[in-house]
């Protein structure tokens, strides 16, 4: 009886903590949806209050309508570079998962401790060479550019891979017994009972390249193919003090990441929950 | 099935020629990621290691020449060269972010997944909030802190002002508030992924070990000390790594939000990589390139101390 006070004075506790940090977790961005509704002339009058005096929807006309303004463009961009990306990592991913994970073949684990091996090398590494292969393909200012050269990448293939180890043997066996080949199995057993994984792989290599800065801001220049982030971080110069206008730009540009969460949330914790017990 | 099997053997074509295709099989799968994987990860690094070599060219071929190990010589020896001037000032940079960054990444997250792992009413929606800001892009980050770091109308400095404390403080322009800030944001924005695996991992650690401590009359220290740290070693070793080589990337902050200012007290090493090899000016590819793989051993050689150290303190 006792213990069970103790517990319950420490979930009061724990709740009323969380919920005053959470304020200020939160605060940021009510502040930024807040100054996006107000007017220019409000925006910079210094008041603290979070409800516009005068509620307008201007700046999003603003930015919907202005000629001059292209986060439309950035956001399509985005679209296709990080889904394009995405789908293509499965498929390549899911393919190496199979051959590491279901198949048997000499040498199977040492290369695949190999390739895990190289996640060691700091990205930094590769930045200028890869520049020059990029130089080397003509593929500066393509969407190519944003798309292909991540699908090497060995992480998802990792979480893959230990998923497929937890399929049971029997079934891939029998499968073969009844003359299924090993596309047909991949294709009709695998790739189905993996698909929590698929999703979550999915989530992270879409996150991962739609969010991407560093990678665009060397290799795209032209305005045309530019990604959103990047794309972003120049509508800052352009709008300086137009803060109104800039922080209505901010509340778009976070809707899309915003709605795929809502849509998945189970998914991003179950695989960040992945990542964390590899050791 | 036994049966089925041997029938099956029985009409099968002879072995040897059955078996050339079967053996080639696993590399349908595996080489379509091994190819892009060459071409894109392993080639790089070592064409890395020989643009550094090079007072290189991006897109003059001709013009490149090799100098040998100069590049390596000038930002590591030489003291009256701007390069060395430009790396060891990045560095520096970067350390102090590092150094600055990673504990509060690693305990803050600990902290808050303690609280939610009592799962609290509404403890989902805290775990949502916590996380939410790891959605966004650096260059959302940025203008969201930007613009509540703001001197004259940011939220903050009115805050405080309306407090009664502090006057106009200069939060991206003027040191220290600039690692403060870039501090600041990136807890905000980079806490939740560690907070999920730390909740995950805490959720593992068996009650009864608290429960025999209970009895044993451990107060909330011991228990933390004694039992929850040991058991979420693995974990903690991960994050820990994890971070500081995320802290030791770091670009996009100080890219953005201070510009590298004040005076370039935060211009971390990579601004300058990028701005060696591809800013304004001649660009100088192979100078970036030996800084880059300075820091790249660096960082593998800190990570492998990270390691060793951690597995030394528990045994």
């Amino acid at each position: 009886m006792a213990l069970r006070k103790i517990e319950q004075r420490k979930k009061r506790l724990s709740f009323w903590i969380l919920l005053t940090i959470s304020v200020f977790w939160v605060m940021p961005v009510i502040w930024v949806i807040s100054t996006s509704f107000k007017t220019e002339m409000e925006a910079v009058s210094g008041g603290l209050n979070l409800i516009p005096r005068d509620f307008t929807l201007a700046s999003y006309r603003f930015i919907f309508t202005d000629q001059n303004n292209n986060i439309f463009r950035y956001i399509r961009n985005s679209f296709i570079a990080a889904g394009s990306h995405t789908a293509l990592y499965l498929l390549v991913a899911s393919l190496a998962a199979y051959g590491y994970g279901i198949m048997q073949f000499k040498g199977r684990d040492r290369i695949f401790w190999l390739l895990l091996s190289t996640m060691m090398i700091p990205a930094v590494m590769n930045l200028i060479p890869l520049y020059s292969i990029m130089i080397r393909f003509a593929w500066l200012n393509r969407l190519t550019a944003l798309i292909v050269p991540g699908l090497g990448g060995v992480f998802g293939i990792f979480l893959l891979r230990q998923f497929n180890l937890t399929i049971p043997k029997d079934l891939v066996e029998s499968a073969k017994i009844d003359g299924a080949s090993h596309v047909g199995i991949y294709w009709r057993i695998i790739l189905p009972l993996t698909k929590p994984a698929l999703i979550v792989v999915g989530l992270f290599s879409f996150m991962g390249n739609w969010n991407d800065y560093l990678w665009p801001l060397i290799v795209i220049n032209d305005d045309a193919v530019r990604t959103l982030p990047v794309g972003l971080a120049i509508m800052q110069g352009n709008y300086t003090i137009y803060y109104s206008r800039l922080m209505a730009a901010t509340v778009v540009s976070i809707i899309p990441v915003l709605a795929l969460f809502m849509a998945s949330q189970r998914f991003f914790i179950k695989g960040i929950t992945m990542t964390g017990i590899k050791q | 099935m036994r049966l089925n099997l041997k029938a099956s053997n029985v009409s099968t074509t002879p072995s040897a020629i059955r078996s050339l295709p079967k053996r080639l099989e696993p590399a349908l799968f595996i080489l379509p990621h091994l190819i892009i994987f060459s071409v894109f990860f392993i080639f790089p690094f070592f064409y890395g290691l020989v643009i550094s070599l090079y007072d290189w060219h991006h897109f003059f071929p001709e013009q490149r020449t090799f100098i040998g190990l100069d590049n390596y010589r000038r930002i590591l020896f030489e003291t009256d060269h701007i390069f060395y001037e430009y790396f060891w000032r990045g560095l520096r940079n970067t350390l102090t972010f590092v150094v600055l960054s990673v504990p509060p990444l690693v305990v803050f997250p600990l902290l808050i997944a303690s609280l939610i792992n009592t799962e609290p009413r509404g403890y989902k929606v805290f775990r949502a909030v916590f996380y939410l800001p790891s959605l966004f892009s650096i260059a959302t980050l940025v203008l969201i802190w930007r613009w509540v770091l703001n001197t004259n109308l940011g939220v903050l400095n009115l805050t405080l002002a309306q407090l009664g404390i502090g006057t106009n403080i200069a939060w991206l322009s003027s040191q220290p508030f600039a690692w403060l800030s870039l501090v600041m944001m990136t807890i905000w924005w980079t806490i939740g992924g560690n907070m999920i695996i730390f909740t995950a991992a805490l959720k593992d650690v068996p009650d009864m070990l608290y429960e025999s401590a209970d009895i044993d009359g451990a107060n909330l220290f011991q228990k933390f000390f004694r039992i929850t740290l040991p058991s979420i070693r693995n974990q903690l070793v991960y994050i820990f790594i994890m971070t500081t080589l995320a802290s030791f990337n770091v670009f996009g902050q100080p890219q953005l939000a201070t510009g590298g200012g004040p005076q370039q007290t935060t211009t971390v090493l990579m601004m300058y990589i990028r701005n060696i090899a591809f800013g304004g000016g001649r660009p100088r590819p192979g100078i970036a390139t030996a800084m880059a793989v300075c820091m790249g051993l660096l960082m593998i050689l800190i990570s492998i101390a990270q390691t060793r150290i951690i597995k030394r303190m528990g045994d």
